[in-house]
């Protein structure tokens, strides 16, 4: 346990002082972390689940209140909330099918007759609970069940006919981890590969001859144009630099590296430039990708200062705006929520040089009050009614879809991420 | 510890070494300076709170993003209370980052500190066996704590520059050249053209810097402000091709030092404060050819609080965010969370605000205070756990935690410490400081720049050099309950408080600190109150008067230590003072000499002591070597002799003895030829006797490497468009010249 806490602190730590950079990563530490957690809880005989939730409830507190702008990590601790749910109700199902086994394999196990009652009642809930609910959409896109683990726990189920009954216990005690870590393990497969899973949907959505627009620089994008390309697709980016920071400097040489034709353009020309590629160049179709931050229930995207205006410049010309975002920017809340910090401001530093206008900042003389203010928002919000298309992991979804697809990812009760009071 | 002999090979070793050692900081919790009087009396200016979070936390958590892995906080001023709080505090179990405290309770300056952190770890060894710097510095390395270069910084700076560039810089430097001891962070910042002040309060910086390879030439903060002007010495130009001189940059107080600065600082006792007499001694005496190197930082920032006007600079800078990750509303010290609303309002959960209270834009809130009805805050910080009643106006003002502000008070421009109630009706009039748990009495209108405490004003008996440090211990030991109980203060001392009564109004506790006539100045550029308009006007108006008062504007320094601008020492020719100090310099030096004679001193402590005279008198080498020259020979006359050759064998015996401490102040060719011009004056006037001999002693100066073939061809080469009779000992030591002239031919 001393372990945990120092690699919980660590982050707490990382985290406050913003020294992790970007969804991703700060997603699949995130998960990283929650599993080790999860791997050094020890389990209670009874309520293995809830003693779980609790300790993840606990970390996540934790993260979510070090840094309440990376919505990632919020998201992360619902997730695995939400993981551990669905594998200790599927255990339970599975448990139901292993109590008809064993009560007509061994007759004479009084013991196990007393402690299955009280768990074949939430078994049998759980089930019908599932028989009522309509299958996932995953399941239904990807035509797979999840991960086997009805299979799995049936079999071991047969084999423990032969063991004895505290090893049967510890096995079952072991079995809800290992499923957990399991699904968590893939959870991190899933935020790692989520570049390479957006990027094959490339060849889908940007046609030859096709003009790109994107604003700053994003990972997901970079990776999503340079598959396109690589499938032999002709195309050329404009690239708005993103000020204050200048991100779009960076993915313009990145994609010149990549023998893609980039032209850089200033913010303030998104407009000019896309009504002027629609008129001069014959039938160019013009297509806005983009990254974010997070997307919202409601199907609004938090994302980089100035998407908004790109956005709006979208609609305008009526160009196509889409949304790359890797699943683990899916955020379960709505921006209204009280718990949404919608923006950080950053330092002044990144718009004006602190010696040139430091006569403007002298207190010494005057009202020794501010004249000059100067505020560097990071994030952008862009209301769902602008957003055309988002292109997830999982395929390409419509703004009002987005409430769906997070009913699949994450169980409404975890929404609030808080600690029962201790009774 | 083992004690190494300085190899080579060793020596080699260890430079390697230094790339791998982790990045270390000697952090001084102290500012030994009085500027936060009366606050600094009752808790050390580094846990003063900045923006609600005491200062030294700020530059801990810079220190610790920036890498560095283990930090020496140097405590002195309260230094229970500073070790008290970081071992309560989040900083000790780190991982990655280990503090250390030390512990001093009779350093009263920077120099003192640096002086102490060397010798308490450093093996004690004399003089004589660290001849050589190098043996010294091995060994040094080998005891120490401290193992490579080092962030020099103090408890009161703010920054969050990366320490990457500048590192690398300083390494890249010391391999190149093994004299560039420091590395000093500088800063854009414009100074007021008004009042020739930065925007930190302090006066205005004239800098030299050499454009190619950022080496620092000059450092001035006591210039003549009002005049505006600098003079440089002709020499900064001998030797660069540019030099470009600079009054808008701000010295940010970090430091990238290599270990010889620790040392240096023990070598040179008297050196007190880090800039005034480090810096500024380095760059005028040109110590073993030390050289100081700046870095520029653009996009990040740096400040250091000196005074309460740059805590409100520097506060507002905070509530602008230059100083991000470093906000309020960033937990970088695991400190409450506080919200950033609109318009740069900072507030912390827990907050009672009545509705028609308005709080203006860039304010800070603190945790659980109460805000009365109609009140007004504005452009202010407030701290955790305030009471502020109904119909208050506070503006531009600091109240700390725990401050309770009844009804219809007024404040502006203020600063008002823990515990402080303020009475219905009381007026805290711009650039007024209100010490810990004072009372101030009902409808008390507290005058401007004035100071509240409840202790009473030191008196001014000593002189201003003593005060600025002695009192600081003082302080606490007089009273060292104050801070730690409050209650005990209202129930005992009855007597007191019916005194105190008087001095801040009906139902106050606290006595009224008196600004001295010559302070008034000052205070008004370094309080927190912005300099009134008419204040201004007047300033220039004034201009002319104060520059008789500027003569007395280093009474801060201590005089003896004061080290002027080369420049000055120059101009002796019409200077009849400086004249009198060069007679008297001679004098004190041959002393010296004699008694290092008669009571067999070693050499080590001679050049100390000379050197000590250098800096007292204000001179240079180059004096030094001729003073030493001119009593080396007095002796070698006045030692009894029958003959010119009995003379010639003293002179050779005496050369002999102590050319050791000669050499040490011939640097360059050009003491050299000073020794040999004072020579040739001697046998002018004084030491007839030597005028034969000339030739011979100097082919001996020659002979035992005091004087070099260039200097005595310098000399013959300078002398040779000379009068007649000055040319009697050219032509006396022609043959040697000759000689030296064929000699080196034959080399070529």
């Amino acid at each position: 346990m001393p372990d945990v806490h120092v690699l919980v602190n660590d982050f707490v730590v990382k985290l406050r002082k913003r020294k992790i950079e970007g969804s991703k990563a700060t997603a699949k530490q995130t998960a990283e972390l929650l599993r080790s957690v999860i791997s050094q809880q020890r389990m209670p005989h009874v309520n293995q689940a809830g003693a779980l939730i609790d300790a993840i409830k606990m970390v996540g507190e934790q993260l979510i209140a070090a840094n309440p702008v990376e919505l990632a990590v919020g998201n992360i601790v619902r997730r695995v909330l939400h993981i551990i749910r669905e594998e200790d109700l599927s255990l339970a199902t599975a448990a139901i099918g292993g109590l008809n086994l064993s009560a007509e394999s061994d007759e004479d196990d009084g013991v196990d007759r007393d402690d299955h009652p009280v768990l074949s009642a939430a078994a049998v809930a759980a089930a019908a609970r599932s028989t009522l609910r309509p299958p996932s959409l995953q399941a239904l896109l990807e035509d797979v069940p999840n991960p086997a683990t009805v299979p799995r726990s049936s079999s071991s189920g047969g084999d423990s006919e032969g063991k004895s009954k505290s090893a049967d216990k510890t096995s079952k005690s072991w079995k809800l981890k290992h499923n957990v870590i399991e699904a968590v393990n893939e959870l991190i497969q899933d935020i790692s590969t989520c570049h390479e899973q957006i990027a094959e949907q490339a060849v889908e959505h940007i046609h030859q001859n096709e003009v790109i627009l994107t604003l700053g620089n994003s990972r997901t994008v970079m990776e999503f144009l340079c598959a396109a390309k690589e499938k032999k697709r002709s195309f050329r980016v404009f690239v708005a630099e993103g000020a204050p920071r200048y991100q779009g400097h960076v993915l313009a040489k990145e994609l010149v590296a990549r023998g893609l034709q980039t032209t850089v353009i200033t913010d303030s020309a998104i407009f000019a430039m896309i009504s002027r590629v629609n008129m001069v160049h014959e039938p160019t179709y013009f297509l806005v990708i983009v990254g974010a931050h997070a997307v919202m229930a409601n199907g609004g995207v938090i994302a980089p200062i100035g998407l908004n205006m790109v956005a709006l410049a979208a609609k305008r010309h009526a160009v196509p705006f889409v949304v790359l975002a890797g699943i683990h920017k899916l955020c379960p809340l709505y921006p209204h929520n009280p718990e949404v910090l919608l923006n950080e401001l950053k330092s002044p530093s990144d718009l004006l040089d602190f010696g040139e206008f430091s006569d403007c900042m002298d207190f010494g003389s005057g009202a020794g009050s501010h004249l000059l203010h100067v505020v560097n928002p990071a994030f952008d919000y862009v209301p769902p009614k602008l957003v055309n298309l988002f292109i997830t992991d999982t395929g390409g979804h419509n703004p009002s879809y987005m409430y769906r697809l997070i009913a699949d990812y994450y169980s409404a009760v975890d929404l609030v991420v808080q600690r029962r009071p201790a009774s | 510890m083992g004690v190494k002999k300085g190899t080579t090979r060793v020596s080699e070793d260890t430079v390697e070494e230094l790339a791998r050692v982790p990045l270390q900081a000697i952090l001084l919790a102290d500012s030994f300076a009085q500027k936060f009087r009366p606050i600094t009396l009752e808790r050390p200016k580094v846990l003063l709170p900045l923006a609600n979070i005491p200062m030294i936390d700020y530059t801990l958590a810079w220190l610790e993003s920036a890498g560095v892995e283990e930090v020496f906080v140097f405590c002195c001023a309260h230094s229970g209370q500073v070790i008290d709080y970081l071992t309560n505090s989040k900083w000790f179990n780190q991982p990655n980052f280990s503090i250390k405290t030390i512990e001093s309770h009779n350093s009263v300056s920077a120099g003192d500190a640096l002086r102490l952190i060397y010798e308490q770890h450093v093996v004690k060894i004399s003089f004589e066996q660290a001849s050589l710097a190098y043996v010294y510095w091995i060994l040094w390395m080998d005891a120490a704590m401290i193992h490579g270069d080092f962030v020099l910084i103090s408890g009161d700076t703010l920054s969050n520059m990366s320490l990457t560039h500048v590192l690398e810089e300083h390494k890249e430097r010391r391999k190149k050249d093994s004299n560039a001891v420091m590395t000093m962070v500088i800063r854009k910042s414009k100074p007021s053209p008004l009042t020739r002040q930065s925007r930190l309060g302090t006066d205005e910086l004239f800098m030299a810097i050499d454009p190619d390879t950022k080496q620092l030439l000059y450092y001035e903060d006591k210039a003549d402000h009002l005049k505006g002007t600098i003079s440089l010495d002709k020499m900064l130009l001998a030797d660069k091709s540019s030099v470009s001189v600079h009054n808008d940059k701000q010295d940010c107080y970090i430091d990238i030092c290599s270990p010889e600065v620790l040392s240096l600082f023990t070598d040179n006792f008297d050196y007190q404060h880090l800039r005034r007499h480090f810096v500024k001694g380095l760059l005028v005496d040109d110590i073993m050819g030390y050289k100081i190197f700046t870095h520029e930082i653009y996009s990040s920032y740096a400040a250091r609080i000196d005074n309460f006007r740059s805590y409100d600079t520097i506060s507002k800078d905070i509530i602008q965010r230059w100083t991000y990750p470093f906000v309020p509303d960033v937990q970088f010290t695991g400190n409450s969370t506080t919200k950033l609303e609109r318009l740069g309002m900072y507030r912390a959960s827990g907050i009672i605000q009545s509705s028609s209270a308005q709080i203006g834009p860039f304010t800070v809130i603190g945790n659980g205070t109460t805000i009365g009805d109609n009140t007004r805050i504005s452009n202010s910080v407030v701290g955790d756990g305030c009471k502020i009643g109904s119909n208050v106006s506070v503006e531009g003002s600091y109240i700390w935690h725990n401050v309770t502000i009844e009804d219809g008070c007024t404040l502006r421009h203020a600063i008002v410490c823990d515990g402080v109630i303020i009475k219905s009706g009381a007026v805290l009039e711009p650039g007024a400081v209100v010490s810990f748990k004072v009372r101030i009495g009902q409808q008390f209108v507290v005058p401007s720049y004035s100071k509240v405490s409840l202790l009473q004003q030191p008196t001014k008996q000593d002189s201003d050099e003593e005060l600025e440090y002695a009192d600081d211990s003082s302080g606490i030991v007089e009273f060292p309950s104050i801070n730690s109980t409050s209650a005990k203060l209202t129930s005992d001392s009855s007597e007191a408080q019916l005194l105190a009564i008087s001095e801040v109004g009906a139902g106050g506790v606290g006595y009224l600190w008196s600004v001295g006539e010559g302070d008034f100045e000052d205070e008004l550029r370094q309080s927190v109150a912005p300099i009134p308009a008419d204040k201004l006007a007047e300033i220039i108006q004034a201009a002319n008067d104060e520059m008789e008062m500027s003569a007395q504007d280093g009474n801060t320094l201590p005089p003896s230590g004061e080290l002027q601008p080369d420049s000055n020492s120059f101009n002796s020719e019409d200077n009849i003072e400086d004249r009198d100090d060069s007679i008297f310099f001679e004098k004190e030096v041959e002393a010296t000499f004699l008694r290092a004679v008669h009571e067999d001193v070693k050499e080590d402590h001679v050049i100390l002591e000379v050197n000590s005279l250098r800096l007292s008198y204000n001179k240079t080498s180059v004096d030094c070597a001729g003073a030493l020259f001119y009593s080396m020979m007095k002796l070698a006359i006045e030692t009894p002799h029958s003959s010119t050759s009995e003379l010639f064998e003293n002179a050779t015996s005496v050369i002999g003895t102590w050319k050791r401490v000669l050499k040490s102040y011939l640097p360059s060719i050009d003491e050299e030829i000073e020794v040999i011009l004072k020579f040739e004056e001697m046998c002018l006037e004084s030491a007839r006797e030597f005028s034969s001999l000339f030739a011979k002693v100097l082919h001996h100066l020659y002979d035992v490497e005091i004087l070099q073939e260039e200097a005595i061809l310098n000399w013959a080469a300078e002398k040779e468009g000379a009068d007649e009779p000055d040319k009697v000992f050219l032509k006396q030591s022609e043959i040697f010249i000759k000689w030296l002239n064929e000699a080196s031919e034959e080399e070529d």
